[in-house]
């Protein structure tokens, strides 16, 4: 590819030199992938946002009598989850796939360790889901185990397609994205629903 | 680049061999919506309900549906298998690749077009069928609630004709031939927002079966909580919209700022391609508000929370849903501002006027378009003191608009106007569109807009920026590129007796409802007050003089279709600039045998300057071929 751009800039010579040099022929892939991936997750940001001041406008800043402890731990699991998924993207960009499938592997196991978390938090809640907080906790929490439910798909397939030796050290870019999606949903816990329903 | 010309031709297909696609597609979503529906009874047995609820059971079979179908329709094939490791297979090239899963832009914008102006057409009939109920004042055609849907069903399949039809097609289908590029940034993503459509359609079609919906298309809670089990589907239909929406957004965006060729700097993309990326970041932004609307109402009615019910907040629906609705309309009328301005300089043999204040506009109406949403609330009940501060910044967006207007005027001022079918509407377009963005200012203001809320005031201003402005650029749009994306001509005289019924009758159709607004005629009413009658009757019989002339557009595209005599469209019919008239009509797979270099500004008529582009080195397409 960098062939092509050479030739068309010493083509493109008699007539603009200095506009083709600046551009290259073939298109930055990897760029694209990542600005696409980059804005899907700022657009789903925006739906989070929309649910947080939901949660505001309904209920104020009263809160509902939460499992703090739980929801620490919670937290935990997630940060430990994509910290394993992180390490899995690494591993397969040296080449590790043994570490790959491993990591992926106990990620899901994190992420199912989480939605027992929420399981439990549902069933003990002292809260209705038809008063205001109710309404914000069940929705919000809602929300993001369906988010998780599709990067817990995401992660299967990954893990498959790993067993299967699929990825390699230059070719691992579904991986990456997918983990980088689990990630944004881990965030989006982090930052918006667990400070928003559980700290204030 | 290679052709497939030399090969021999291959058997014909047959007919039914070009709809397996859909066939599949129709059986696996209804698989898929057995199982979900399924899953959720069975979900309610275990809890000791009973086990069948429509609301409950047709969302569990929707989700499932909806994979089912796209899977079916031949995402599994080109995308799906690779997820699991499997290799991909190739859709058909022949015609039947309009009927499938298939990833080129200029299918995928050919699909929009044809599924947007059909919903144009069935969406038009519905308002034919309310001004024959409203042509007198007590008129028993249809009840309330017939009416009532009947609004609904107009209204939001307008809203998503007003949404995707210019971006999606001609957005898909010419922002990557003039910027130079391929394709899109993302054609397998691209595939799937087109095939989301019918999903949307036939969903809203269907809602009529579970008792309709009556909410309009603002869907406003808590009606929209309490009404009919049609307004699930209808949430979940427009949710899915929300979806195609954003990503087709997210495509134009990294396309645009990726695929531009070789010279094709910010300050010479044409401007149909900075209008759709203006959108494009509405699109991705702001959709997400309605959707996040939808889901609350849909939590109330299926799970039980109380967002707008007792103890919850009706207002919040309100405010969530114009947060993305004020911003659409915006979605709607920046492409048709990019489309009227770029036919007016091509037919003006001008260089458009104030390129750079036009595109600093519809950067402006981005940031703009996110603070002026409670401007649709002024008698809701909100706070006083949001009224002062939502009218200014609601006026402020007059300054933008004012730029781009004043761009349109520059552009054809002292030009050798070339009246085209095309040129009228983007005329039209300029006329229609000043009588729209004049009369807005009643309702951005409060003490008239007290006044005026609620009334056919309200409805005239908006036919006449979303009709005026997104139909008739639309229109103009299709005029000018019908030759480029088939190859054939249309007839001038048929688009030119089409364009002048459209106009004249569309503007005696809206201009009265704004005096019958003024006297007191609330809008989504199915009788009126009698001394109304008068004016109700000429509307009607001018509404339908309106509707006829659709007529002749429709002949036009048939007879440009199939007539064997049309005549064939040469590469640049108009005598154009830009990209898209530098290669053949239509185009070829991959658009650009070598990649154009850009050399100067697509608007450069009568300066005798650089030519916009040339066309590159042929080693280095055939190279790339090789690598």
């Amino acid at each position: 590819m960098t062939a092509t751009a050479i030739t068309l800039e010493a083509g493109a010579t008699p007539v603009e030199h200095h506009e083709a040099a600046v551009h290259h022929e073939e298109h930055d892939r990897a760029g694209m992938n990542r600005l696409g991936l980059l804005l899907f997750m700022a657009s789903e940001t925006m739906l989070f946002l929309a649910m947080a001041a939901a949660r505001f406008y309904l209920a104020g800043t009263t809160k509902g009598e939460v499992n703090i402890g739980l929801g620490l731990v919670m937290t935990a699991i997630l940060l430990v989850s994509s910290w394993l998924a992180y390490g899995a993207v690494r591993a397969i960009s040296h080449g590790n796939r043994r570490g790959f499938v491993l990591r992926i592997a106990l990620a899901i196991l994190m992420g199912l360790l989480f939605l027992s978390g929420v399981a439990i938090e549902w069933t003990t809640a002292p809260f209705s889901v038809s008063e205001p907080y109710g309404t914000a906790f069940y929705a919000m929490t809602g929300l993001h185990v369906f988010h998780m439910l599709q990067g817990l798909l995401g992660l299967v397939l990954l893990l498959w397609l790993g067993i299967r030796g699929h990825f390699g050290p230059g070719d691992h870019w579904g991986a990456t994205a997918t983990v980088r999606y689990w990630t944004f949903v881990d965030v989006m816990w982090l930052v918006i629903v667990f400070p928003v329903l559980y700290l204030l | 680049m290679t052709s497939a010309a030399g090969a021999q031709p291959a058997p014909r297909p047959s007919v039914l061999s070009g709809f397996l696609p859909i066939i599949k597609g129709l059986v696996l979503a209804t698989i898929g919506f057995v199982i979900g529906a399924s899953i959720v009874a069975a979900i309610r047995v275990s809890t000791g309900a009973e086990p069948w609820d429509v609301e409950q059971c047709v969302t569990g079979g929707f989700i499932l549906a909806v994979p089912g179908w796209l899977f079916g329709v031949g995402m599994w094939k080109t995308w799906g298998r690779e997820w699991v490791g499997l290799p991909t297979r190739h859709v058909a090239t022949d015609w039947r690749r309009y009927l499938t899963f298939c990833e080129d832009h200029k299918v995928i914008g050919l699909q929009y077009l044809a599924a947007f102006v059909l919903l144009l057409l069935v969406a038009g009939a519905g308002a034919m069928l309310m001004r024959l109920q409203l042509m007198s004042p007590n008129n028993t055609l249809l009840t309330a609630d017939q009416y009532n849907r009947t609004m609904s069903f107009h209204g939001i399949a307008m809203v998503a004709v007003a949404v995707a039809a210019i971006l999606g097609s001609f957005g898909n289908y010419m922002v990557p031939i003039m910027i130079g590029a391929k394709d899109m940034a993302f054609p397998r993503l691209n595939a799937l927002t087109f095939w989301l459509i019918p999903v949307v359609i036939v969903s809203l079609l269907a809602t009529q079966l579970l008792g309709g919906w009556d909410s309009g298309w603002t869907a406003y809670a808590p009606l929209s909580v309490r009404n009919a089990a049609g307004q699930v589907l209808f949430n979940l239909a427009i949710i899915v919209f929300g979806l195609t929406s954003i990503l087709g957004g997210l495509n134009f965006i990294v396309t645009i700022i990726f695929m531009r060729a070789p010279g094709m700097t910010w300050g010479r993309l044409p401007i149909f391609v900075w209008s759709v990326f203006a959108a494009s970041w509405i699109a991705l932004f702001f959709t997400q508000f309605f959707a996040a609307s939808l889901t609350m109402v849909l939590m109330d009615r299926l799970v039980g929370t109380s967002f707008f019910q007792t103890g919850g907040a009706p207002l919040l629906y309100e405010h969530m849903f114009w947060f993305y609705s004020h911003p659409a309309v915006y979605i709607f009328v920046l492409p048709g501002f990019g489309i009227a301005l770029e036919v007016l300089a091509h037919m003006s043999r001008k260089p458009l006027f104030a390129y750079r204040w036009a595109v600093a506009a519809f950067i402006g109406i981005v940031g703009l378009s996110g603070i002026v949403w409670a401007h649709h609330m002024f008698v809701s009940g909100m706070p006083n003191a949001l009224l002062g501060p939502f009218l200014v910044t609601t006026e402020l967006i007059s300054i933008p608009t004012g730029l781009i207007f004043l761009s349109a005027l520059g552009t054809i001022w002292m030009g050798k106007l070339w009246l085209q079918t095309s040129m009228l509407f983007a005329l039209g377009f300029v006329f229609n569109f000043l009588i729209g963005g004049v009369t807005g200012i009643f309702l951005a203001d409060v003490p008239t807009d007290v006044s005026l809320h609620d009334t056919y005031f309200v409805v005239a201003h908006f036919h006449y920026t979303i009709i005026g402005g997104t139909i008739f650029g639309l229109f103009a749009g299709f005029y000018y590129w019908w030759p480029k994306m088939t190859g054939r001509m249309l007839s001038e005289t048929l688009g030119k007796i089409h364009f002048w019924i459209m106009f004249i009758f569309f503007n005696l159709t809206f201009l009265p409802m704004f005096y019958v607004g003024m006297n007191g005629m609330n809008r989504r009413i199915f009788i009126y007050r009698e001394d109304l009658a008068p004016y109700n009757m000429f509307i009607s019989v001018c509404a339908f003089i309106l509707g006829s002339s659709f007529l002749f557009f429709i002949v036009n595209v048939l007879r440009s279709l199939l007539w064997k005599k049309t005549k064939r469209a040469p590469a640049n019919p108009w005598h154009a600039r830009t990209l898209e008239w530098l290669i053949s009509s239509p185009p070829p797979v991959e658009n650009f045998a070598t990649t154009p270099i850009v050399v100067g500004s697509p608007y450069g008529y009568g300066t005798g300057g650089r030519p916009h582009a040339v066309m590159g080195i042929a080693g280095a397409a055939d190279e790339e071929a090789g690598a």
